[in-house]
C-alpha cells in the first residue's frame, strides 16, 4: 500500500532527531573515530609497532611526540592509539553479552511470569545483592586475568538493570491487542514474544547497550589497573597504573593521555545515550 | 496488603535471597575457581602435598558440606582463618573497619550536603544556562576516571602543595584526621557528578507535579515551594539511595584505602585478591551482600511506612 504521504517510522524520526541534536552528532563521530582506530590498529595498518623505541626515556611532549615518550622510549600516542583496541573490544563484547543476558532474562521472565518469573527475579535479586565491584573482581580473578576475563565479568554483571526493564517492559505488552491478534491468528509463544513484543523494546535495548559500553570502558581501566586486567599489550588502565610512580618525577603526560582519551570516548556515550534517550523514548523526554 | 504481611513477607524474602548469595559465592570460589591448593604451594608441588593441604584447608569435604559452611559463615560471621595471615577474618574486619569508616562516614555526610545544596541551586535554575553548565559539568566530571582523580589529587595537594598526609594512617581520634581529609575530599569529587546528576532527576520529577501547581496557583514563592515542599517530596526516592548506599560504606573505598595506605576494608580485600586470599574475599563479599540485604529490607519497610502506595502491590 504505497501512498502519496508516508508516516514516518518510529526509527526516521528518532534518527532525525537525533541528527538535529549536535552533540549527539559530535558524539557520534567521536564514537566512529574511535572505532575506527580500534579496528585499524587491531588490523595492524595503524601503530602496529608501537612498541617501538622512538626516543629518550620520559622525553617529554614534544612536536615529534605530541603526548611524549614513556619510561621504554615508546611514543606515548601511539600506546594510547593501541590502548582503544583493548578498550573498544571490552566496552563491545562485555556490553553485547549483558544484553544478551538482560534480554533473554527479562523477556522470558515477564511473559511467562509466575514460577519462572519468581526464580528469575530471585536471580537477579541475590546478584544485586552482591557488590558490584566484588563480583567483578571475583569473576576476573578465577577465570584467570586477562582480556577474557574482564570482558567475561563485565559481561557477566552488567545485565541486571535491562533485564528488569525489558521485564517491566514485556509485562506491559503481553497482554496488548496486538499481541492478542498474534495469537488468535495462531502465533506461537516464541514468535508472539521474539517478533511481536522485543521490536517494541528495541529502544531500551540501544540506551541500555550505549550506557554500558561506557560503564565496561571504566571498569576495564579499573580491572586494569588493579592488575586483573589485560596484560603486555597497551591498555589505558595499565598507563594510567605506569603514571602511579611517573608524577613523583614530573611525568604526566601518560596519565593526561589515557585519561583524556578515556574521558573523551566515555563523555561521548554518555551523551549519545542520553540523545537517544530522548530520540527514542519521548515519554521520559527532559529528564 | 497488611502492613504486617507485608514486613512478614519481606522478612522471610531475605532468606532465599541470602541463601542465593551463599550459593553463588560457593559457584565462584569453589567450583570454577582454579585450585586454590595449586595456588598456594606453586607449580611444582607433589600430589601428596596437595592433599595434605586441601585436607587442612577442608576442600575434601563433600560440596554440600563446603556450601553449609558458606551460610552457616552468613550468620554467625564465623569466617574462619585468612589463608595468608592466619589471623582471624572476624579479628581482621573489625579491626579494617575503623579506619574504614573514619574515612567513608564523615565524607559520606559531607558528600550528601554538598551534592543536595547543589542539585537545589541547579534545580531552581532549571532549564536556564546555569543549569546546562552544570550538567555538562557533571557528565564530564563523570567520564574521567576515578584513578585519575586519586592519582593527581594526591600528586597535586599532597605532594606538589604538600598541603595533606600522602599516605599512611594513625588510630585514635584527632591523629587519623590528618589522614583522611585528601582521600576524603577526593571522595567527595569523585560522588558529585552522578549525585547532583540524580538529585536533580528526581527533583525535577517532583517539580513538575500537580501540587507544585497547586501551590504557585495559591501564590507561594518558587524557593518556598522548591525548599518546602518539593525537598520533602524528593526525599523519599533520595534516602533510599542514601540508606543502600551504606552497605557499600564498610567496603569503604577501595580504591582511594589502598592509594592512602589506610589499612581499611577495602585495602584488606584488594590485599587478599593479590594474595589469592580466598576465605577473606569470601568474607567480604558475604558480608556487604548481608549489609545490603538487610539495609534493603529497612529501606523497603520504611517506604511502606511513609508511602503506603506501595504496600498495594
Amino acid at each position: 500500500m504505497a501512498t502519496e504521504q508516508q508516516s514516518k517510522s518510529l526509527w526516521q524520526h528518532a534518527w532525525e532527531t537525533l541528527l538535529r541534536d549536535k552533540m549527539a552528532v559530535v558524539a557520534m563521530i567521536i564514537i566512529f573515530v574511535y572505532m575506527a582506530m580500534a579496528v585499524l590498529s587491531a588490523t595492524g595498518i595503524i601503530v602496529s609497532d608501537w612498541a617501538a623505541e622512538v626516543g629518550p626515556s620520559y622525553g617529554a611532549p614534544s612536536l615529534d611526540h605530541w603526548f611524549g615518550l614513556d619510561m621504554f622510549g615508546r611514543s606515548v600516542l601511539a600506546k594510547t592509539i593501541k590502548g582503544t583496541e583493548v578498550a573498544i573490544s571490552v566496552g563491545f563484547i562485555a556490553s553485547l553479552l549483558s544484553l544478551v543476558i538482560g534480554v533473554t532474562l527479562g523477556s522470558i521472565a515477564g511473559y511467562f511470569g509466575g514460577r519462572v518469573d519468581e526464580f528469575i527475579v530471585w536471580f537477579y535479586t541475590t546478584f544485586t545483592s552482591i557488590p558490584n565491584i566484588m563480583l567483578l573482581v571475583a569473576i576476573t580473578f578465577i577465570s584467570g586475568k586477562g582480556l577474557k576475563a574482564v570482558i567475561l565479568a563485565l559481561g557477566l554483571t552488567g545485565w541486571v538493570s535491562l533485564c528488569r526493564l525489558i521485564r517491566g517492559e514485556v509485562i506491559r505488552h503481553k497482554d496488548r491487542e496486538y499481541v492478542h491478534a498474534a495469537s488468535a491468528i495462531g502465533g506461537g509463544n516464541y514468535r508472539k514474544l521474539v517478533k511481536h513484543i522485543l521490536p517494541n523494546v528495541t529502544h531500551i535495548m540501544i540506551i541500555s547497550f550505549s550506557l554500558q559500553f561506557q560503564i565496561a570502558i571504566k571498569s576495564e581501566v579499573i580491572l586494569s589497573y588493579l592488575g586483573l586486567g589485560v596484560q603486555g599489550r597497551p591498555s589505558w588502565g595499565i598507563m594510567i597504573d605506569d603514571a602511579k610512580l611517573e608524577l613523583a618525577r614530573g611525568v604526566w603526560w601518560q596519565l593526561g593521555a589515557a585519561t583524556f582519551a578515556m574521558a573523551l570516548v566515555v563523555l561521548a556515550f554518555n551523551i549519545l545515550g542520553d540523545a537517544l534517550r530522548d530520540a527514542l523514548d519521548p515519554k521520559l523526554k527532559g529528564k | 496488603m497488611n502492613l504486617y504481611v507485608y514486613t512478614l513477607r519481606r522478612l522471610l524474602y531475605i532468606i532465599p535471597v541470602l541463601l542465593g548469595v551463599c550459593a553463588i559465592v560457593f559457584f565462584l570460589f569453589s567450583v570454577v575457581s582454579p585450585d586454590p591448593t595449586l595456588i598456594m604451594l606453586g607449580k611444582h608441588a607433589s600430589v601428596q602435598q596437595m592433599e595434605e593441604l586441601r585436607r587442612e584447608l577442608g576442600l575434601d569435604r563433600p560440596w554440600f558440606i563446603q556450601y553449609l559452611d558458606i551460610v552457616k559463615s552468613a550468620f554467625t560471621f564465623d569466617f574462619g582463618r585468612s589463608w595468608s595471615t592466619k589471623q582471624e577474618i572476624l579479628t581482621m574486619i573489625k579491626q579494617g573497619a575503623i579506619p574504614s569508616l573514619t574515612l567513608s562516614l564523615p565524607a559520606f555526610i559531607l558528600s550528601f550536603v554538598i551534592s543536595i545544596t547543589i542539585s537545589l541551586f541547579v534545580a531552581f535554575y532549571r532549564g536556564k544556562i546555569l543549569d546546562k553548565i552544570a550538567i555538562f559539568g557533571c557528565v564530564s566530571m563523570m567520564s574521567i576516571s576515578s584513578l585519575a582523580y586519586i592519582l593527581f589529587g594526591q600528586w597535586f595537594f599532597g605532594y606538589k602543595l604538600g598541603l595533606f598526609e600522602i599516605s599512611g594512617y594513625e588510630y585514635g581520634f584527632p591523629d587519623f584526621v590528618p589522614y583522611v581529609i585528601l582521600p576524603g575530599i577526593i571522595w567527595i569529587i569523585l560522588g558529585l557528578g552522578p549525585d547532583v546528576r540524580f538529585y536533580r532527576t528526581i527533583l525535577l520529577d517532583e517539580i513538575y507535579q500537580d501540587y507544585v501547581r497547586t501551590a504557585r496557583a495559591k501564590g507561594l514563592g518558587e524557593s518556598l515551594i522548591l525548599f518546602k515542599h518539593v525537598l520533602k517530596n524528593a526525599m523519599i526516592p533520595i534516602i533510599t539511595y542514601l540508606i543502600i548506599a551504606i552497605p557499600f560504606l564498610i567496603l569503604g573505598a577501595l580504591l582511594l584505602e589502598s592509594f592512602f595506605s589506610i589499612p581499611g576494608l577495602g585495602a584488606m580485600t584488594l590485599n587478599a585478591v593479590n594474595a589469592s586470599d580466598f576465605p577473606v574475599i569470601k568474607a567480604m563479599t558475604i558480608l556487604t551482600s548481608v549489609a545490603y540485604i538487610i539495609f534493603s529490607v529497612i529501606t523497603d519497610i520504611c517506604y511502606t511506612l511513609v508511602d503506603p502506595r506501595v504496600r498495594l502491590k
